[in-house]
């Protein structure tokens, strides 16, 4: 075994990892606020990615980002408002059909605007050929931008959750929703407010990433289904462990291409989330005396 | 029994639902295309670009004195919708032909149907397999792939290189070319040390590349249409690869080298003449035919001209001759009348028709052009190899 | 007892009078969309009896449904000339399992019979249901709907990515399936009327199995885990054995559906995979009533019917989305309810007065 192809190997899963980790974190904080698993995560992504690759024809990279951020966090709320916040004590099979039928009318709607041509910002540092190199081990600058955000993004998440009242308040909606009304705080405030926290997130990881990936108007499926299984691989709810479980399964999935064909890379990423489903449903880092105790 | 009344009542009007009548002298041109879903890039192009010939035609007076009526149906590449356009379109419009489908699967569906309902085809999709063996009705208007391989080995042979690394994307524009290399490698003497199939949606390449480059490879030909091509070329520089990388003529659209940035620089690939017109000696044959394509298309829509569009362009401009040629507008007079079409000057190439070859391309004369990329732009690779060696299958 | 088939009747009789309409209006072409649309309504029957009374959502049904047509189709085009030696290969041909058809181009293959094909495509997707179904049906919500959506993917992926079904491109030219000396299930024009029969034929037949069912003891079973899955449990009924059968159950209507629209088709692609197929036929139990058989058979045969005709164009996705959000959100029971009836009355005879009847 050549250990220089190991690692390299292995710096691929973490770039796989780092992307799917980004976009699991903003179904997380959907998931902590309301306990739903909003379907249209992916396209917040992909509309983060396209508005901040349209500005930046008019303005530098911070600003387009900052704009597709405030941007898509609009957009958020303005989903929750209009199509969320009135219904009283919707299914989750009716919420997971909303926010399909949701994901679909933004992907249409984006393909209407902007056309099926693929866009990219450009590299945060150097450009598309920079790479630090250790050997013959090779990692793009901008690898280490997701992992660096994302490592920040969890910290300031685990701090507004778990030391802000802004945070507490929207934890102690997902507990228990009654309760929460009962202390005097607005569960449908902080429903939205964790739309439009989510859809932020969500268009800031399109921006980091889409140097790397890219982005078109049917990039969010993709993106989403990748993001969701991280998410319940780690446990639904833990930013920390998603991204954990994002590095466990790019990792695994860049292996996988190591001994067998590429084209099944998705086969068995996938066949491992249901195998942990199907053993463990509480995810690898969830705990399981607490999932129990969920109302799915 | 609500539910059944609505139910009654609405397939009624299905029914009653009837097609607008039509004056009898208008010729119908249905067309069967991907204007939507994942080959969008493909149909896109091809539908505006069949509007737009269309909308001139009639404003010139329509072919032989008639009008066009242009009947474009978006399969958003599903093979049933295609197959259910393409009775719709012979039976009920009674179209003279269709053109499309965009992608090889939706054609190789609907092939039969064109036979059954003895209505010509004419394909925009590339795979051999379309017109080999050939089918009475169908034809197609794009390249073979076959011919895009030779090219690239050709050159391969030329730059003294024997050892590729074969990636390709899941969709039939990647099987077919992943094919066509398979077959032809032993006999240009090409080993392929790795051959990979890459998700069309695929983020990020690393290990596909890391794979294909721990393989040996001297160089990469890479066969996709979509935005991991500029995934893929940037993964490899990334990673230190030095050798040539190969793209198929799916790299011919200028925003998948902006897409890839510097990583995109010296990538060789075959293209059709539309990519560098304007440099193409005046005498060139196809250089008008070209010319005018880019122009009007881009003043209209706007969006560079892609070859894709082209292949739609061809298959009309086909459609036209022969009308003409057939001086009238049955089917059968007009299908005869595309067989015995000779150097009819397209985008893609000019076009000789026989009753054995249904795509009518000739590979040496007229077909691809290897392209390179120099400073973000597309540039004829110079050190080519040279056209007297092109050896005719 | 006389009500429960009622409907049934009166359904046929729809399906006869449409296609005497259709003769006598001159437009039988509409048949040929209106088969393919009775196939796809199968699958909705069939994923509407798993929604709607077993209360388990699927977004994996197109893999299901992908699973039949193409274990058929592989099986009646793979050439099996060059295993002629094989003793296995000799037995089946003597007994009439394996047959010698003529391709488009005049070459003769042999391949196995439709019949073979269609018994092992619908035992596969059996096994396959059970061998999933036991510990998918454990999960609930966001994790079951997961689940079954990773089920779906694999097998879009496993299609896409294996070069016998034909990868992309999918499988071609398939031979038409003979049910009955005189019964052909093939796309050609002259056995067009007999394909609308066949095809609403069995969508009458799956519907009179499901009506059945859910008069039967399990029927009640069923909708008493719906409404309250513990205390069914309690009462002693084994709900998670009804759950399991019934997804095998809905399985098998998907795949029978798949191998006979494949073989009408003459041809099948990874397109019948996608999770967008998996999601479209959710989208229409949805909106015809989670509950309600015959209001998702309607939407089903509405929907179906236009995207096929192409009515939707360009919009064809964005149409389905659109109405998905709007159906969950004004009428989540679905629209085919005699609430929305009642209400859509009132709002004709007199408009103001009905606006308290929206949901």
């Amino acid at each position: 075994m050549n250990i220089e192809l190991l690692s390299q190997y292995l710096v691929a899963g973490i770039t796989y990892g780092t992307i799917y980790a980004i976009v699991a974190i903003g179904f997380n904080i959907i998931y902590n606020a309301t306990g739903i698993i909003n379907f249209a995560q992916g396209e917040f992504v992909m509309l983060g990615g396209m508005i901040a690759v349209s500005l930046h024809a008019f303005m530098p990279l911070p600003a387009a980002i900052l704009a597709a951020v405030l941007a898509t966090m609009i957009i958020g709320a303005l989903i929750e408002i209009i199509f969320i916040r009135w219904l009283i004590s919707p299914s989750v099979l009716r919420m997971i059909i909303i926010t399909i039928g949701i994901s679909i009318f933004i992907r249409e709607a984006a393909l209407h605007v902007w056309g099926e041509s693929v866009r990219a910002l450009p590299y945060f540092t150097g450009t598309e050929v920079t790479v630090f190199s250790v050997g013959d081990v090779h990692i793009s600058p901008q690898v280490l931008w997701v992992t660096g955000i994302s490592a920040v993004m969890v910290m300031l998440l685990t701090f507004f959750f778990n030391y802000t009242l802004l945070g507490r308040q929207m934890r102690a909606c997902s507990a228990n929703r009654d309760a929460a009304r009962l202390c005097g705080i607005s569960a449908k405030n902080m429903v939205t407010l964790s739309f439009v926290l989510s859809a932020g997130i969500g268009a800031f990881a399109g921006c980091v990433v889409s140097p790397i990936t890219y982005v078109q108007y049917d990039s969010g499926t993709g993106l989403a289904i990748k993001g969701f299984t991280v998410a319940i691989l780690g446990g639904l709810g833990n930013s920390t462990a998603a991204i954990a479980a994002g590095m466990v399964l790019g990792i695994l999935e860049s292996f996988s291409v190591w001994v067998m064909p590429a084209a099944f890379k998705d086969v068995v990423s996938i066949s491992i989330l249901l195998l942990i489903l199907f053993v463990r449903p509480s995810g690898i880092f969830g705990s399981v005396e607490a999932s129990r105790l969920k109302e799915f | 029994m609500k539910a059944f009344k609505m139910l009654a009542v609405l397939m009624l009007t299905f029914m009653i639902m009837a097609a607008p009548a039509l004056a009898k002298d208008t010729i119908k041109i249905g067309a069967i295309l991907a204007v939507t879903g994942p080959a969008a890039f493909l149909g896109a192009p091809e539908a505006k670009t069949l509007e737009m010939m269309v909308d001139e035609i009639n404003k010139k007076g329509g072919i032989r004195g008639s009008k066009v009526e242009l009947i474009i149906k978006d399969s958003g590449a599903s093979p049933e919708k295609a197959l259910s356009f393409a009775k719709q379109l012979i039976e009920e419009d009674k179209v003279l032909a269709i053109i499309g489908p965009s992608t090889s699967g939706e054609t190789m569906k609907i092939k039969s149907v064109a036979e059954e309902g003895k209505t010509i085809l004419i394909s925009c999709a590339a795979a051999e397999v379309i017109v080999n063996p050939v089918a009475k009705y169908v034809f197609k208007t794009p390249q073979m792939d076959r011919d895009a391989v030779i090219k690239i080995f050709q050159q391969m042979k030329y730059m003294k290189l024997s050892k590729a690394g074969v990636l390709s994307s899941n969709t039939g524009f990647g099987k077919a070319g992943k094919e066509q290399i398979e077959k032809l490698a032993p006999e240009y003497g090409i080993q392929i040390t790795a051959n990979e199939v890459y998700d069309k949606a695929a983020t990020d390449l690393t290990a596909e590349v890391t794979k294909v480059k721990a393989s040996g490879a001297e160089a990469i030909i890479n066969w996709s249409i979509e935005p991991a091509q500029a995934i893929v070329i940037k993964n490899a520089r990334q990673l230190g690869f030095k050798g040539p990388i190969f793209q198929s003529h799916g790299f011919g659209n200028i925003k998948y080298v902006e897409a890839a940035g510097e990583a995109a620089e010296g990538v060789i690939f075959p293209a059709g003449r539309l990519l560098v017109v304007d440099i193409l000696p005046k005498n060139h044959p196809q250089k008008a035919v070209l010319m005018k394509y880019k122009k009007d298309y881009e003043s209209k829509y706007k969006e560079d001209a892609s070859t894709f569009g082209g292949h739609a362009y061809d298959a009309m401009i086909i459609l036209t001759r022969a009308i003409e040629k057939a001086g009238s507008t049955d089917k059968e007079a007009v299908r005869n009348a595309i067989e015995n079409l000779k150097g009819v000057v397209g985008t893609g190439g000019v076009f000789t028709f026989s009753p054995q070859d249904h795509n009518g391309i000739d590979i040496n004369a007229f077909s691809f052009e290897m392209i390179t990329v120099k400073k973000g732009k597309f540039e004829i690779l110079e050190s080519s190899a040279k056209k007297g060696n092109s050896k005719k299958k | 007892m006389r009500s429960r088939y009622a409907p049934i009747l009166f359904f046929s009789a729809i399906v006869i009078a449409v296609q005497i309409l259709t003769f006598a209006t001159g437009r039988q072409q509409y048949l040929t969309q209106l088969t393919m649309t009775g196939y796809y309504s199968l699958v909705i029957v069939g994923l509407c009896m798993l929604m709607g009374y077993a209360g388990q959502i699927s977004l994996g049904h197109a893999g299901f449904f992908a699973i039949g047509g193409y274990v058929s189709a592989f099986l009646t085009t793979y050439d099996l000339t060059q295993l002629k030696g094989n003793l296995l290969i000799g037995f089946f041909s003597r007994t009439g399992l394996i047959v010698t058809v003529q391709d488009l181009y005049g070459g003769d293959a042999l391949v196995f019979h439709p019949w073979m094909a269609c018994i092992a495509a619908v035992l596969m997707t059996v096994l396959i249901a059970y061998v999933i179904g036991g510990p998918v049906l454990k999960l609930k919500g966001h994790y079951l709907a997961m689940a079954t959506l990773g089920f779906g993917t694999i097998v879009y992926k496993i299609v896409l990515g294996t070069s016998f079904f034909g990868a992309a491109d999918g499988l071609s030219d398939i031979p038409g399936f003979k049910l009955l000396p005189g019964l052909e299930v093939s796309g050609k024009t002259a056995v067009r009327i007999q394909n609308y029969y066949i095809s609403w034929g069995m969508v009458a037949l799956g519907m009179l199995l499901l009506t059945n069912l859910i008069h039967s003891r399990a029927g009640k079973a069923l909708r008493a885990i719906h409404s309250a899955e513990d205390a069914a449990n309690a009462m002693g009924v084994n709900t998670a054995r009804y759950k399991l059968n019934i997804f095998v159950l809905s399985a098998v209507f998907a795949a029978v559906s798949g191998v006979f629209l494949t073989h009408y088709n003459g041809g099948i692609g990874p397109s019948e995979a996608s999770i967008m197929k998996s999601v479209r036929y959710v989208a229409i139990v949805a909106i015809g009533g989670m509950a309600n058989l015959w209001g998702a058979l309607s939407m089903g045969i509405v929907l179906n019917f236009l995207s096929l005709r192409g009515y939707f164009g360009s919009y064809d996705d964005a149409v389905f989305g659109v109405i998905l959000i709007m159906i969950m959100l004004f009428a989540p029971e679905g629209l085919l309810r005699r609430e929305v009836f009642q209400g859509a009355k009132k709002w004709i005879s007199g408009r103001g007065k009905a606006e308290g009847q929206k949901t």
